[in-house]
């Protein structure tokens, strides 16, 4: 569900800036549009300024510079209470001193809906979610996860267009999360909302999301398809940050067409694809999944290793290697039926790659 | 699964049983938590408790009349108060007997004066009588015409009935006073207009309570709301506001407002000055309601703002904000979500407020006047100007048992565990 040119944006984000001292630049140079319907992770570390792009979405933040549109209107100077977006917090924020019927009211009657109507809607919002025997309920006597529902159907009781959500699964255990991860997912399938998702979690992010915008330094570092940012990160940063990589440290020597030719730290020479490498003599990180590693010569780029450390992992075993100098080299062998190569610590083996599986990125 | 053995209870690594052992190790650590708290605990009793309860013993003690008068109060208890006649001639010659004892003590003028307080004009009626008693009295002669011969009073029915209804050795004789009522044969009756003070004075106390109690919440709210809201610095900085006049003597501060109130004063002369008021026409704000009023409210806000600060700094921001994101106002959100969720520091404030307010006595008592005085400055004034301890006694725990039955409402209907003071 890509936005192509020809979409209106429904939310967009044009060259936001956001300084909270007038020193330093939390957000910097943000572009972003999300199409109607669209679910997009705004993923990153702590301090990246994701959370700070959220909440001048939601109005509680003020944008430095620059315009943020809703539906093609500059909604910079509308208070939060008149932009219509709902949203589930942290914290769930459920009013402690209501119930969870109540709750879920107060939306409602702050648009002044009638009651009967407003009854209505606070059921179906309950029923939604499952919880439609709670209503009675104070949060205080629900678990974690079941406020956790209830603010997601606080925040859809009363039909946004827009729903932001900012790491609402950081504070359950693993297992819940992962199940809500699927049960947001295909709320949002059924209902059609636009949903915007901050977390630091990648596996949510790649989970859950249409497109994810991997945010570092207050910029946005690339915006992709999850398996996009997976497969072809542009540059070290988001390939670091999403799933596990070998970096290979290199100086490109030759560029032909989509292909240059780099000379590995530590004596190797390679055949990698070029992404965002400069031009012959410059520095480049070469970026190389670790399941993309063959244990043969097969691959055009092809070296020995040698065997430090191999982790069982039920799947795959995890095996660390010093490859041309490099000691952090992981290779990820499939645990697959009794053919493969029973590697033995302390061997030294032959591995291989193909180039297009290895990126020449930034420095 | 139990570490008994077979053939015993369960050992410590010493050998000696492990219930002893626990016990022994427990004990030990009681002891010491006694022992450490054992001087607040002697401090407490003797300074707080023992003296408070000495007090309040006092609003019911009349044990100076049957102790001085024993015969006479003998005499006194087959005699019908009601039948308008004097008692016979025996009740004379046992209260002959017993001033005459008296006055040799030197016990007759403490009876006359705790007598003097039901009715005015029996310390001299006791004295002279005394003294007469003991030295001029004829055992021969009868002794009732004696006694009226020497003051007519004796020949009053009413002198006889006070004896004989303060002649029991504990009274509620205070209380009914307090509550501005007072014992005759037929019961009770209110004293006459002129002479009820006490509950004018306690209802006065209370509805200037509850005034103050109201001022110091609506100033006292806004400053709590902006001190946990404003950033750091600038809070810190209101903070000390706040506790600066906290850490400033009581009686300087109600010495200032009285050079601020009063009517050649600082706010007088700026209103006159600014052509608010004419010369001729400047406000009493001092020495009445308004002063102690004014006053109270300023030395009593810090106990406002603290537990409302400290509540509401445990209020977290996103609440507000989740209000507003689900559409609501400024102050919806505020209304619907911030305030109930401060309650209990309201609560806190209030009751901390309104139980300091009810007791106060140095302030009324300096720029209070007539009209702002407080069932307190009736209290010091029997302890101190015109001796009536009993009396003292019995307005203070009035005093008392009202605080509780505020506090015990007060608890029924918004609950002591929802106050929080920190």
């Amino acid at each position: 569900m890509a936005l192509d040119s020809s979409q209106q944006a429904f939310v967009a984000f044009d060259r936001v800036q956001k300084s909270y001292d007038g020193e330093i630049l939390v957000v910097k140079d943000l572009n972003l549009q999300i199409a109607k319907g669209e679910f997009v992770t705004m993923l990153g570390p702590s301090g990246s300024g994701k959370t700070t792009c959220l909440m001048m979405l939601a109005g509680f933040e003020t944008a430095t510079h620059g315009d943020i549109l809703l539906d093609g209107k500059p909604i910079n100077n509308i208070p939060p209470h008149k932009r219509g977006i709902g949203m589930v917090f942290q914290n769930y924020a459920l009013f402690p001193h209501m119930t969870v019927g109540e709750n879920l009211s107060f939306p409602l009657e702050v648009r002044n809906i009638g009651k009967s109507e407003r009854e209505k809607m606070v059921m179906d919002a309950l029923d939604m979610v499952q919880m439609g025997e709670f209503a009675g309920r104070r949060p205080a006597q629900l678990s974690g996860g079941q406020q956790q529902r209830i603010a997601l159907a606080r925040a859809l009781v009363f039909r946004p267009e827009l729903v932001l959500m900012d790491e609402p699964l950081g504070a359950l255990d693993k297992q819940l999360r992962e199940h809500m991860q699927f049960e947001i997912k295909h709320l949002h399938e059924k209902l059609g909302v636009t949903v915007v998702y901050v977390t630091h979690d990648q596996s949510e992010a790649l989970t859950m999301s249409d497109r994810v915008a991997v945010f570092d330094d207050g910029r946005i570092q690339q915006l992709a398809p999850p398996d996009d940012l997976y497969e072809r990160p542009e540059n070290a940063f988001v390939a670091q940050f999403i799933g596990e990589n070998n970096t290979l440290n290199a100086t490109v020597t030759a560029i032909n067409g989509d292909t240059v030719d780099v000379d590995i730290d530590g004596g190797m020479k390679g055949t990698a694809l070029k992404v965002n490498c400069d031009g012959v003599g410059s520095r480049t990180t070469l970026s190389l999944r670790p399941e993309r590693v063959r244990l043969d010569h097969s691959g055009v780029n092809r070296t020995e290793g040698k065997v430090l450390e191999l982790i069982y992992l039920g799947d795959h075993i995890r095996c660390r290697m010093a490859v041309s100098g490099h000691d952090d080299f992981i290779v990820k062998v499939p645990n697959a039926g009794g053919d493969h190569k029973h590697l033995v610590v302390g061997e030294t083996t032959q591995i291989s790659w193909e180039a297009v599986d290895c990126r020449a990125l930034d420095a | 699964m139990s570490d008994a053995t077979a053939n015993g209870p369960v050992l410590a690594a010493d050998g000696t049983p492990l219930k002893k052992s626990l016990q022994r190790s427990l004990r030990h650590k009681k002891f010491r938590a006694l022992m450490l708290i054992a001087p607040l605990l002697a401090f407490v009793l003797v300074t707080f408790v023992a003296p408070i309860g000495a007090m309040l013993l006092r609003s019911v003690e009349n044990q100076i009349v049957p102790d001085t008068l024993p015969r006479t109060v003998v005499a006194l208890a087959d005699w019908d108060a009601t039948s308008g006649e004097l008692p016979d001639e025996a009740a004379f010659a046992a209260l002959a007997a017993d001033l005459a004892e008296a006055f040799d003590n030197k016990t007759h003028v403490k009876l006359a004066i705790r007598l003097n307080y039901e009715s005015p004009g029996m310390t001299s009626l006791f004295k002279k009588t005394g003294k007469a008693a003991a030295r001029r009295f004829d055992p021969d002669q009868p002794y009732r015409q004696q006694f009226i011969d020497l003051r007519p009073e004796w020949g009053e029915v009413e002198i006889w009935q006070l004896l004989k209804t303060y002649s029991s050795r504990y009274t509620n004789g205070y209380f009914v006073n307090a509550i501005d009522m007072q014992k005759t044969p037929d019961g009770l009756v209110m004293k006459p207009d002129g002479q009820r003070v006490y509950m004018a004075s306690m209802l006065r106390t209370l509805g200037l309570t509850l005034v103050i109690t109201l001022l110091c919440l609506t100033i006292g709210y806004p400053i709590a709301f902006l001190l946990a809201n404003l950033p750091m610095s600038k809070a810190n900085l209101l903070m000390i506001l706040v506790l600066l006049p906290f850490w400033t003597s009581l009686l300087v501060r109600t010495s200032a407002w009285k050079v601020l109130l009063q009517q050649q004063g600082v706010v007088n002369d700026v209103l006159v000055w600014l052509g608010v008021l004419a010369d001729d026409s400047r406000l009493e704000l001092i020495n009445n309601q308004t002063g102690t009023i004014i006053t109270m409210t300023h030395i009593l806000l810090p106990f406002m703002i603290l537990p409302l600060y400290s509540v509401m700094k445990g209020i977290p921001p996103y609440y507000v904000r989740a209000a507003k994101s689900l559409g609501a106002t400024n102050w919806t959100a505020f209304w619907r979500v911030y305030f109930p969720q401060s309650i209990p520091g309201i609560g806190a404030g209030a009751i901390l407020v309104f139980i300091l307010s009810v007791g106060y006595y140095i302030t009324p008592e300096l720029v209070g006047g007539r009209s702002g005085k407080f069932i307190s400055n009736w209290i010091a004034d029997f302890v101190l100007k015109s001796p009536n301890w009993g009396l003292a006694a019995a307005l203070g725990a009035i005093l008392l048992a009202l605080v509780m039955v505020l506090y015990v409402l007060y608890d029924k209907i918004v609950g002591i565990d929802n106050v929080k003071l920190g």
